[in-house]
């Protein structure tokens, strides 16, 4: 929609065109939600596509993306053959309540940092252990997993000034096998609960819960849980009040079906190590 | 800014926060569509470099230096002033083809989006077109439009026109994003409005200080209730404007709900119209709020609709609760006697919840004064003429001295049966002289429109072993919201066909519809029955289960037949007719559909099962329901048809096309629908209550007829004969003295009227086969069937998509839409992300089957069918969910969130079993 309260853009080229903040800033990446809802104590935009970082590089480190990647970029990504775990990617933008015409233009950084409970590209970064360079405003640079980047709906760790420049996805993270369960409302809904499952080849474990939550969950495991040890590590990790309550899902059957869908992981899981 | 539009060159200097979307609409290309302005909806596709994109949410100065195309220019490169098409695209002759659409305003964004398709998104149309939704049609003419598959056939084929799937007139407009809808002007020099809305529940404006927003450049009005007219009405609209209270102004010092205009800003550019509601600053005396229908007629409920707010109006009727805005009670026979004799006695209470009726083009009206002063609106209405008269009245106009005009509508469903712009329109343009419009936001149509009256239905049913009714009893409660438009209307409505469907000697009734300080409800598909139904079906459902009768069956035993009077909750007389029945052939029609083909095997822990439900309606509304319609044999030898009826995807200009073709004997291609311009004809109640083809299409065919009879008698007179001996044909007159040209007869015009009396019934109904996962109370259709009884169906393909339409949108209602009103009156839900309309995923296809019957009183044999497929969902569906898993809902939406604890009973009732 027409942001009719917006009276500068800027398009910098590189960081040292950056302007100091001020209040009633905005960083535009894609744009799909700032455009999307009114906004009216916005005052300047800053154009972040305008600095021209390549959308994504692969390394022997592993993936880098920048928070300007298009999710059409990602999923058309080439993979090497042994990222196992690239699985996630295409499922991770499925999981987009938006179609692929968002895709053409909704970025993963702007997915992490409106940090809705369902964001994908935010359980992707924190089921594949990613970390985000965050850009500061003095100039320097932080680091910081992504797990901790979302503090709650609509809240990330960014600071006044700073903004997330990329995304790092550790290969050894890149070839776990992993498992992918999500649940909504109706079928192509907005996620009522989305966890994905990884498993090292020293069998260690990772379980991501995002969507039923207010902020991004994950529990690690030594080997497969059975039942109760599942169940007592999710009650211990999610109290009744960090489940999300909105329209796409009440917080009691978020908890449900989070159990439930932690259980298909783990069994999931379990049936892929025995072909291996 | 340089860029290309539809392959050339194009000059734009778009303001900075300026999204492409309205850069494309400012250059002319209408095609470009607004239903959400949000990214959610996809009526807005362009492509960007040959990609897809919602165009709302593309800053403009992105667009610089690349290549857009708009449905417009999808076949090639064309100007914005092109009119007429010149190639068309394979996707548009594919939506023409299978006629993919109803109203058409999603329409270019969904052909824009199916021309990017690749074979592997092709193979998952629910997933590819989760960004386009569509509110007419339940998706399945448009998978068909993206399979290939037609269904339109040529209107020169030669014999009767009526029985075929003739396209609608407008088709090739819809498809190339030519079709003009009502905001689909040129700016000129129109003034923009927007509106300051209440931030409360209940509240009394103690002041406006408008200092800082008259400061702002370009502000031209600032309009508060100092310079509303004193006089109240209804936003409602009926023929008898008694039918609806009067207890709206235009603008009112007391707020009754969080959405209600407090004050509007008139200024040249929408963004200054914004940035003055922003500025005023608005003095409240905040008063306690009454949200709870069930709180409303107690003693010291907030009063919504306070004597001492208004102390012109007249005193409400001694003993009524000020909260009461409407009451039906009845009885036939002795309900207590009923139930004491009976085997069984059922009871339960079901609920019903508020939804939207989510149209896609939002409510907007352009205003102006025309060459001669005369007041002009061009406004998104199902009820022009009706509107009309409620300014004229308004404002102390002659009827001349105000014209209303529809262009085309884009989606009605009932929402646009309302004057929820006009007025304040119109007293802008009064007050400023200049023209203005005012196109609602999606958030303000959440918001500040109208909505389904949420209600809370007891059913108390009581029958013999054999499954004979002995009693019906009904207590309903309807939540009608801050105003009363509708509370009387649908109440009695709701409360009268659910009854009169049944043959049982004792019925009884006791209905209220309460106020609340809660965004008013109103007209709405199915206007009350589809909350009555969803009970009554539910409750009978359960009586079979329990005398281990089929539910078919029980229908058949009951439900009402040619020769039984048809009585609700009163022995009244009344003008309903068995102008044909259908039921019979509707119920079996499904039960053999659902028993050749169940449909799909459940994926493994699924439950299945299966369930039905049927509705009548009545043909038309109540009490007189009136059109006027004229028709002429133009110099040129072809034939104009003026009716008052809009057309937002009702189908109804088809339907007139044909019936007019079919008593002229003329090629449909040479027969012009002009319709919803209150110059057009005398009058036209408007097209609500389904009657666009059993009440216009009657005026219609009774202005063909007469002037088929003028223009034989006219040959006849030039050749000396009688006019019966003359026969016309599609471009003469063959008499017994030679043969005519149609342009050697004309100009001719005759006139045709139809008042609405006497009214048929029509029947519905519907059976779901369906698999409910009791881990997560997910529900999956697995099969849909509905029968319809439409007496004579005058086109097939437009029929069926009324139906499929009409089981889509009530799918929604049953499985996924949920308005909700926060506990300080706030509407919630204010986009499409957070208020779930059935996407493509979301429906299945629906086997449609029709009755033949021939109606003695609709025209051609035909009966109405628009609003009556919703009707029976909601139960169909619950009683299919409790054939699967044993556990009766009874509140919709059946969401999973809210049925799984229900639901997942009968796993633990297996595991007691083994």
């Amino acid at each position: 929609m027409d942001l009719n309260t917006i009276e500068t853009v800027l398009r910098p080229r590189s960081r040292c065109q950056l302007p100091a903040w001020r209040e009633g800033d905005a960083c535009l990446a894609g744009g799909t939600w700032l455009f999307s809802e009114p906004q009216p104590r916005t005052r300047r935009l800053v154009d972040l596509a305008s600095l021209g970082w390549p959308p994504h590089t692969i390394g022997p480190e592993g993936l880098t993306l920048a928070a300007t990647c298009t999710l059409a970029q990602l999923d058309r990504l080439e993979r090497p053959p042994t990222w196992s775990a690239a699985s996630l990617i295409g499922e991770c933008c499925r999981a987009l309540l938006g179609s692929f015409k968002i895709w053409n233009t909704a970025t993963v950084g702007g997915n992490l940092c409106l940090a809705l409970p369902a964001g994908p590209m935010i359980a992707l970064a924190v089921a594949l252990d990613a970390r985000c360079t965050i850009w500061s405003a003095d100039g320097t640079e932080r680091d910081l997993p992504a797990a901790d980047f979302v503090l709650g709906p609509q809240h990330n760790a960014l600071h006044p000034g700073e903004i997330l420049r990329s995304l790092r996805f550790p290969l050894a993270a890149l070839t776990r096998r992993t498992a992918f369960r999500r649940i909504s409302l109706s079928p192509a809904g907005r996620s009522g609960a989305l966890l994905i499952g990884t498993r090292d080849v020293d069998g260690a474990v990772a379980l991501t819960v995002t969507a039923a939550v207010r902020k991004p969950v994950r529990l690690t495991f030594d080997a497969l849980p059975d039942d109760a040890t599942l169940a007592d590590r999710l009650g211990a990790a999610i109290p009744d009040a960090l489940y999300h309550d909105d329209v796409h899902g009440r917080p009691d059957w978020r908890r449900h079906v989070t159990g439930l869908l932690a259980r298909e992981i783990r069994d999931t899981l379990r049936e892929a190590g025995r072909c291996t | 800014m340089h860029l290309m539009i539809n392959g050339a060159p194009h000059d734009a200097e778009p303001r900075p926060g300026q999204c492409l979307r309205t850069v494309l609409r400012e250059a002319g290309w209408f095609g470009v569509k607004k239903g959400c302005d949000a990214g959610d909806c996809g009526a807005c596709t362009v492509h960007l470099d040959g990609e897809p994109v919602h165009s709302c949410l593309i800053p403009s100065f992105r667009a610089e230096g690349r290549t857009v195309t708009t449905i417009e220019g999808l076949a090639g490169p064309c100007r914005s002033n092109d009119h007429a098409p010149g190639t068309i695209h394979p996707m548009q002759d594919a939506f023409l083809a299978a006629q993919g659409f109803q109203c058409g305003f999603c329409t270019p964004g969904m052909i824009m989006t199916a021309a990017a398709l690749d074979q592997a998104k092709r193979r998952d149309l629910g997933t590819a077109l989760k960004g386009n939704l569509c509110r007419c049609t339940g998706y399945r003419a448009i998978r068909d439009a993206i399979a290939g598959i037609g269904h339109v056939t040529g209107g020169r084929e030669g014999g009767d026109p009526v029985g075929r799937n003739l396209a609608a007139p407008a088709a090739s407009l819809v498809v190339s994003g030519q079709a003009r809808f009502t905001l689909d002007l040129p700016p000129g020099d129109a003034l923009h409005m927007k509106v300051l809305r209440s931030p409360h529940a209940n509240a009394r404006v103690l002041s406006i200080d408008a200092t800082a927003a008259r400061a702002i450049p370009g502000i031209v009005a600032i309009l508060s209730h100092a310079d509303a007219p004193p006089r109240r009405f209804s936003t409602g609209r009926h023929q008898d404007p008694r039918d609806d209270a009067a207890d709206t102004r235009v603008l009112d010092p007391v707020l009754r709900f969080v959405g209600q205009r407090v004050a509007a800003v008139i200024a040249e550019t929408e963004a200054a119209a914004e940035a003055g509601c922003r500025a005023l600053v608005v003095t409240y005396e905040v008063r306690p709020a009454l949200l709870d229908p069930n709180r409303a007629l107690e003693a010291g409920a907030p009063r919504v609709h306070d004597p001492r707010d208004n102390p012109d109006a007249d005193a409400p009727p001694l003993g009524h609760h000020p909260n009461l805005a409407a009451e039906v009670r009845g009885e036939v026979g002795d309900v207590a006697a009923g139930l004491h004799s009976a085997d069984l006695v059922y009871a339960e209470t079901f609920l019903s919840q508020r939804v939207q009726h989510a149209a896609m083009e939002t409510h907007g009206c352009l205003g102006w004064r025309d060459s001669e002063g005369r007041l002009t609106l061009r406004t998104s209405s199902q009820v022009p003429f009706l509107t009309r008269d409620a300014l004229c009245d308004l404002f102390g106009l002659e009827r001349d001295a105000v014209r209303v005009v529809c262009a085309r509508v884009g989606g009605g469903f009932g929402g646009k049966q309302e004057m929820l712009t006009e007025d304040l329109v119109a007293l802008a343009v009064l007050r400023t002289g200049r023209p203005v419009r005012w196109e609602l936001t999606r958030e303000e149509q959440f918001a500040a429109t109208t909505t389904r009256h949420p209600m809370r239905v007891a059913v108390t049913i009581g029958a013999c072993r054999d499954g004979t009714l002995t009693a019906i009893d009904l207590d309903v409660l309807s939540d009608t919201g801050a105003y009363g438009n509708h509370a009387g209307g649908v109440i009695h409505h709701g409360c009268n066909e659910v009854l009169a469907a049944y043959a049982c000697p004792n019925k009884r009734v006791a209905g209220r519809a309460v106020h609340t300080h809660t965004v008013p409800s109103g007209a709405f598909r199915g206007y009350g029955l589809s909350q009555t139904i969803f009970a009554v079906e539910s409750a009978l459902d359960e009586v079979a289960r329990r005398l281990d009768l089929d539910p078919f069956d029980l229908r058949r035993r009951n439900a009402v037949r040619p020769g039984d009077a048809m009585v609700s909750n009163s022995l009244e007389p009344h003008d309903v007719v068995f102008g044909s029945y259908g039921l019979d052939q509707c119920l079996d029609l499904v039960e053999a559909a659902l028993h050749a083909d169940p449909g799909p095997e459940s994926e493994p822990g699924w439950r299945v099962g299966t369930g039905m439900a049927m509705a009548m309606i009545d043909t038309i509304p109540p009490r007189g329901h009136f059109a006027d319609a004229r028709v002429s044999l133009d110099a040129d030898g072809t034939y104009s048809v003026r009716v008052g009826t809009a057309e937002f995807g009702n189908g109804t200009s088809t339907v007139h096309r044909q019936i007019a073709s079919s008593a002229l004997r003329a090629d449909p291609g040479r027969v012009r629908i002009v319709g919803a311009d209150t110059d057009a004809v005398g009058h036209d109640t408007g097209a609500y209550g389904s009657t666009g083809t059993v009440v216009g299409g009657l005026a219609v065919l009774r202005a063909a007829e007469a002037l088929a009879h003028r223009i034989r008698a006219r040959a006849g007179e030039l050749a000396g004969s009688a006019a019966e001996a003359c026969r016309i044909t599609a471009d003469t007159v063959e008499t017994p003295g030679g043969s005519f040209m149609l342009e050697a007869l004309g100009p001719l015009e005759a006139e045709g009227r139809a008042d609405g009396s006497p009214r048929s019934v029509s029947f519905n109904v519907q059976a779901f086969r369906v698999a409910v996962r009791p881990e997560t109370g997910e529900v999956r259709i697995l099969r849909s069937v509905h029968a319809a009884d439409a007496g004579r169906v005058i086109n097939p393909m437009q029929c069926r998509g009324q139906v499929e339409g009409g089981v889509a949108q009530a799918i929604g209602a049953a499985l996924y839409e949920d308005f909700r009103i926060d506990d300080e009156g706030r509407v919630v839900t204010q986009t499409f992300r957070d208020y779930h309309i059935p996407t493509c995923a979301d429906v299945p296809d629906t086997q449609v089957l029709f009755a033949e019957t021939e109606d003695s009183v609709g025209p051609l044999g035909a009966k109405s069918m628009s609003e009556s497929p919703y009707n029976p969902v909601a139960a169909a569906l619950g009683n299919a969910i409790r054939d699967a898993t044993g556990v009766r809902l009874t509140a919709t939406p059946f969401a999973p969130d809210r049925i799984y604890r229900a639901v997942a009973a009968c796993l633990s009732e297996d595991a007691a079993r083994t």
